[in-house]
């Protein structure tokens, strides 16, 4: 059932990403009888971090199963289950975790399709939070996404606002492929303004296709999930200075949309990638591969700037770990740094 | 391929099957004998000599260096390939780990098919792009042909998990070896079946040796039977193929009515780990000569058909030729057939692969989809 939290005016509703994401589950389990949701307190608990709330009620434990505490042993049961048809989602309660499953996601099921010549495959989605919260320290905070968007056979997505949590996740249950679906526990509390479309029980985004979020003239900045809400946010501050700034989306990492940022820089003939995760051989490590590897290296005015994670465990302390991860004004220096 | 048959093929003959061991089971509930007839005889007789011919087959291509990469090879084994065949059905999941040839060929791959796949031919079961430790087919339910010690363990609990959220009255032949047997996945994935009664049966091929390292020196409990803690167990002689045969039957009525179960089944492998190690440094030649002689599985089917007079050695023999020239012509075959075509390089990464980016060793030879 759609909790519609405030609806402000005809057409549009105020909502949540977590209830972006539940309901969009919800409606995918509600279709297909073959997809069911899978992980350490997805039913009864209504989720670890609430994401599932109402669906073991709704749904019942055929539907949503709680495991115990063995991600190897889960992750692999889901994996068989999707080479013999069934659609699972399986929740990590969060990437952290998955490293104990990794095998699974890569080797049992990422490579499943190529091994077999085409015999078998696995219509699976692997979900839960990457990158930091709060405070978690360096066990509980690591960004995942250039790992998984290294491996052929996966498809990697990242949403960042509601809009992209509904579109995504149906897309990916969807999706004859293995998924990883990197999402944000900050972002689950973000309220977005959705569209009725975006309701819409059939509602998609293609895979593959980045969004641009806000269109200008003088610095590309490329980005996806938390960092897209900073990158706005440096963008709004540095309009008031008067430069110009066009903000992507991502929502795809793999495979990653080359031709999105191409036609924005050949515009702005500047970049800044942001990302939360380490720098080396990260994302933005990725883009400056790909710019440096097509004829959009000449439309450059300036080398890439990459913004990313300092390369470093996080650290607990409150004001350590708001030095680990890219902040609005790194973001603006960035884009400074890059018009010099 | 006319030969006398002293008997009616349908008159029953019955065999007294060897002792089981039993872990939260009752003996009383298994069965003493297991019956069969002069053609079931001569069939298993065949089958298992055209699986250990074969493997020998492949031994012989990998000397020669037309078989390359990892070659694991379950000769000595026979009798546990044809018992599943013979107690479980197509619509029964079989997954195991990457000693899997003999799997594949009763689950419908043709001798050609997997020697093909194992000299990288086009005509392989899988293109050329699998290899020995990855067969697969979906249409008999089998599920590969794994290459990660214990990984096929989950997987085969998923395809058990998925057979019973779609109320299918059939169940999943999960096979791991001894040095498998010490996974935590396994554990895991057992625990999940018990706590949820998944039709898994968790099939213990216990050839004495994980790679080089003997049950003695990697399993602190070595009752790989009873390791399913209040998962019930039942250890078997592996090469007798009617005990393997029965048990299964029995495991899969267990599985359907109560859950999962773990069966050990005794067995021998005459080759080493694979192809790299010659299976002599942690064990000896005379310890494998005596398997050979005392315990082999195909000699004791032979055994039981010339004592009850159902075929002569001459006609045995014939079968056996038979056999040969079958692998003989599918290594002929395999060897004049053409190695995959390099568009195959880029094929099947995804299952839409046509909507998919590809990237080439350098960045212009890149497959673009259409789209972009």
């Amino acid at each position: 059932m759609l909790r519609i939290v405030n609806k402000l005016r005809s057409g549009f509703a105020k909502m949540t990403v977590r209830e972006a994401i539940n309901s969009a589950m919800g409606q995918e389990i509600e279709r297909d009888s073959n997809v069911f949701l899978i992980g350490e307190e997805v039913g009864q608990f209504q989720g670890a971090y609430k994401v599932s709330k109402g669906l073991y009620d709704r749904f019942g434990k055929s539907r949503i199963w709680d495991t115990p505490i063995t991600e190897a042993g889960f992750t692999g049961l889901s994996v068989g289950a999707a080479m013999y048809g069934l659609k699972p989602i399986v929740e990590f309660m969060t990437f952290n975790f998955a490293m104990q499953a990794i095998d699974h996601v890569i080797n049992s099921s990422a490579k499943l399709n190529y091994m077999s010549a085409g015999g078998l495959n696995t219509s699976i989605v692997f979900r839960g939070i990457n990158g930091a919260a709060a405070s978690v320290a360096a066990q509980h905070s690591q960004c995942f996404a250039a790992w998984y968007s290294q491996v052929p056979g996966l498809i990697v997505l990242s949403p960042y606002d509601c809009d992209d949590a509904r579109g995504l996740l149906k897309a990916a249950v969807r999706n004859p492929n293995p998924v990883v679906f990197l999402e944000n526990e900050i972002m689950y509390n973000e309220s977005f303004e959705v569209p009725e479309n975006v309701m819409d029980k059939d509602y998609l985004i293609p895979i593959g296709k980045a969004k641009v979020m806000r269109e200008g003239k003088d610095v590309t900045i490329v980005t996806f999930s938390k960092m897209v809400k900073y990158s706005m946010l440096a963008a709004a501050e540095l309009e008031r200075e008067g430069i110009s700034c066009e903000v992507i989306n991502l929502r795809t990492l793999k495979p990653l949309d080359r031709n999105t940022i191409i036609q924005s820089l050949q515009k702005t003939h500047r970049v800044v990638t942001v990302e939360e995760g380490w720098g080396q051989c990260g994302i933005g490590a990725e883009i400056c591969g790909i710019i440096n590897e097509t004829n959009a290296f000449f439309h450059l005015d300036a080398p890439v700037v990459r913004v990313t994670g300092a390369d470093i465990p996080t650290p607990y302390a409150f004001n350590l770990e708001e030095l680990s991860f890219p902040k609005t004004h790194n973001i603006v220096e960035a884009v400074k740094l890059v018009l010099k | 391929m006319i030969f006398r048959i002293s008997r009616s093929c349908f008159s029953s003959i019955s065999v007294k099957l060897p002792p089981f061991k039993v872990h939260h089971l009752e003996l009383d509930q298994l069965p003493q004998t297991a019956t069969t007839t002069s053609s079931e005889l001569l069939a298993y007789y065949k089958s298992m000599q055209l699986q250990r011919r074969m493997e020998i087959a492949c031994d012989n291509l990998y000397k020669q260096r037309l078989i390359r990469g990892f070659l694991h090879l379950a000769d000595g084994q026979e009798s546990i390939y044809e018992g599943l065949h013979a107690g479980l059905t197509f619509d029964d999941c079989v997954i195991t780990a990457y000693r899997d040839h003999c799997i594949a060929l009763l689950r419908g791959d043709t001798p050609h098919q997997i020697i093909a796949e194992m000299m990288a031919k086009q005509t392989g079961s899988t293109k050329g792009k699998g290899g020995s430790m990855h067969y697969y087919k979906k249409a008999t339910n089998f599920y590969g042909g794994h290459g990660i010690v214990g990984a096929q363990i989950p997987l085969g609990t998923g395809l058990a998990f998925a057979q019973k959220y779609l109320k299918k009255p059939n169940v999943t032949l999960i096979m791991f070896g001894d040095g498998a047997a010490n996974q935590g996945q396994l554990y895991e994935a057992a625990n999940m079946a018990q706590l949820w009664h998944l039709p898994a049966i968790y099939f213990i091929e216990n050839n004495l040796f994980g790679m080089g390292t003997s049950i003695d020196r990697a399993s602190a409990n070595t009752k790989f039977y009873t390791r399913g803690d209040v998962i019930p167990g039942i250890q078997i002689d592996g090469n007798n193929v009617f005990q393997v045969r029965e048990t299964l039957k029995f495991a899969k009525k267990h599985c359907l009515e109560k859950g999962p179960i773990f069966i050990e089944a005794m067995t021998y492998r005459y080759h080493g780990h694979s192809m790299s190690d010659p299976g002599v440094t942690y064990r000896t030649r005379e310890e494998v000569q005596q398997q050979r002689k005392t315990r082999d599985c195909i000699n004791y089917v032979k055994n039981i058909i010339l004592e009850n007079k159902v075929a002569d050695e001459p006609q045995l023999e014939e079968i056996d030729n038979s056999t040969q020239n079958e692998i003989d012509i599918a290594v002929e075959q395999a060897k004049v057939d053409p190695v995959p075509p390099s568009t195959e390089l880029t094929t099947d990464v995804y299952v839409d692969n046509e909507n998919h980016f590809i990237r080439g060793i350098l960045y212009k030879d890149s497959i673009v989809p259409k789209s972009q």
